[in-house]
């Protein structure tokens, strides 16, 4: 938001590109959750752009993304975060982009030493190279401590009236803010990538551990943001509704999973991901009424909807809390 | 001009907004588009985005957890 500033007031027509991973954090789960129903829904880059006067476009890279997830070339972070590998991207991307739109640099607002992985001054040159964005890249916070780039040479911006930020402190940037005009701005650091976050970095690596191989679908990553995960056994996992929001979304993917949800008293919704033996139902169904508002009673019925069968109702004993091992919580 | 109907239910926010920009990107101005959702995001997100892009939001409405938010293709618009 500061670096775009700076630029509209060098009178720079500055156009927003944001990129949409899939794992962005933004209001989903806040959209899903009813009890969130009072929290601002809003898009945060949408939001930024509108207090800009800029235009935004909003890509989706979901497919294109996988390969940075998976196979990051410099690694991940202290969870599942490419962050690199990631700014590589999207500079990548948003290069391709001003090349077809006839724009002629791009601009961020990184830092040097903002970030333990992605703003370092060792690798913030690695995003210029290897984004073939090379000195088209501008970081008009702290230019004036990295060599000058094209549009600074070329005068198409006045290198005097840019800045020179650095470290983890944001002191700074909040005056310029303040300067600007500027009080109201989104979360400012991190918070925004599911693959930041440990328990969900703890479900993806469980998902491709299970599948014995690396890879997923959108789909997948949306249902690891929903639910509480238990994996009772290594060929299945549930997804247990925690209420009626999540109860509601995990609706939309019945047809696809076998799933399970108490008849004689309310509960959950819950999906079944893997193969299922009768056995491992029983299981699934034992677990349902566990967190259902029967799990005290001494016999839950439970309505089974098996993918490609028809369904059956289960008369279970919920299972307690102590039969339930932590180390199925994922 | 030709009306539209855009099928974007069960997509959690932003997907509505980039369905609907890319399927906008497409039309004449003046045309219009029936957007439906079923994130409540999009009641938000959707406005935002045509406000910044030159569209215009002629309507809303919510039904049993569904929402049909209705575009018209602004003039200058890209």
């Amino acid at each position: 938001m500061l670096a775009t500033q700076a630029m509209l007031e060098q009178g720079i027509h500055v156009e927003g590109i944001n990129f949409y991973t899939g794992f962005c954090v933004e209001g989903h789960t806040h959209a899903i959750r009813k009890k969130d129903k009072a929290k601002p829904k809003r898009n945060n880059a949408l939001w930024v752009a509108e207090q800009l006067g800029i235009k935004l476009h909003i890509i989706d890279v979901i497919d294109e993304y996988k390969d940075v997830v998976i196979n990051p070339k410099h690694g991940y972070g202290s969870n599942m975060n490419p962050c690199l590998d990631c700014k590589c991207f999207m500079v990548r991307k948003a290069h391709e982009w001003i090349k077809e739109h006839n724009f002629d640099f791009i601009i961020t607002g990184e830092v040097v030493g903002q970030r333990p992985m992605s703003q370092r001054r060792d690798t913030m040159p690695v995003i210029q190279r290897e984004s073939g964005a090379e000195d088209r890249l501008l970081r008009p916070l702290c230019a004036k401590i990295l060599p000058a780039t094209l549009p600074e040479r070329e005068g198409w911006v006045d290198r005097e009236k840019l800045f020179d930020f650095n470290g983890r402190g944001r002191k700074p940037q909040i005056a310029l803010a303040e300067k600007m005009g500027i009080s109201d701005f989104a979360q400012p650091a991190g918070g925004c990538c599911f693959l930041t976050d440990a328990a969900y970095s703890g479900k993806l690596a469980d998902l491709w551990s299970a599948r014995g191989e690396r890879r997923y679908e959108l789909d997948d990553i949306m249902l690891l943001k929903v639910g509480r995960h238990l994996r009772p056994r290594p060929h299945f996992k549930i997804i247990v509704g925690r209420e009626e929001g999540e109860n509601r979304f995990l609706e939309g993917y019945r047809k696809q999973f076998t799933h399970l949800y108490t008849i004689s008293h309310p509960g959950p919704l819950v999906l079944l991901d893997g193969e299922a033996n009768n056995d491992d139902l029983q299981l699934a169904a034992q677990l349902t009424a566990r967190f259902s508002q029967g799990k005290m009673a001494e016999t839950v019925r439970v309505e089974l909807h098996e993918k490609g069968a028809a369904k059956r109702e289960l008369d279970v004993a919920p299972l307690t809390n102590e039969e339930i091992p932590v180390e199925w919580y994922l | 001009m030709s009306h539209h109907q855009l099928d974007a239910r069960r997509m959690l926010c932003p997907m509505p907004v980039i369905r609907t920009q890319n399927f906008v990107a497409k039309l004449p101005a003046g045309d219009t588009v029936d957007v439906l959702c079923t994130d409540p995001g999009a009641l938000h997100d959707i406005p935002a985005w045509c406000r910044i892009h030159g569209h215009e939001i002629i309507g809303t409405q919510e039904q049993d957890g569904e929402l049909m938010i209705s575009v018209r293709v602004g003039i200058n618009a890209d």
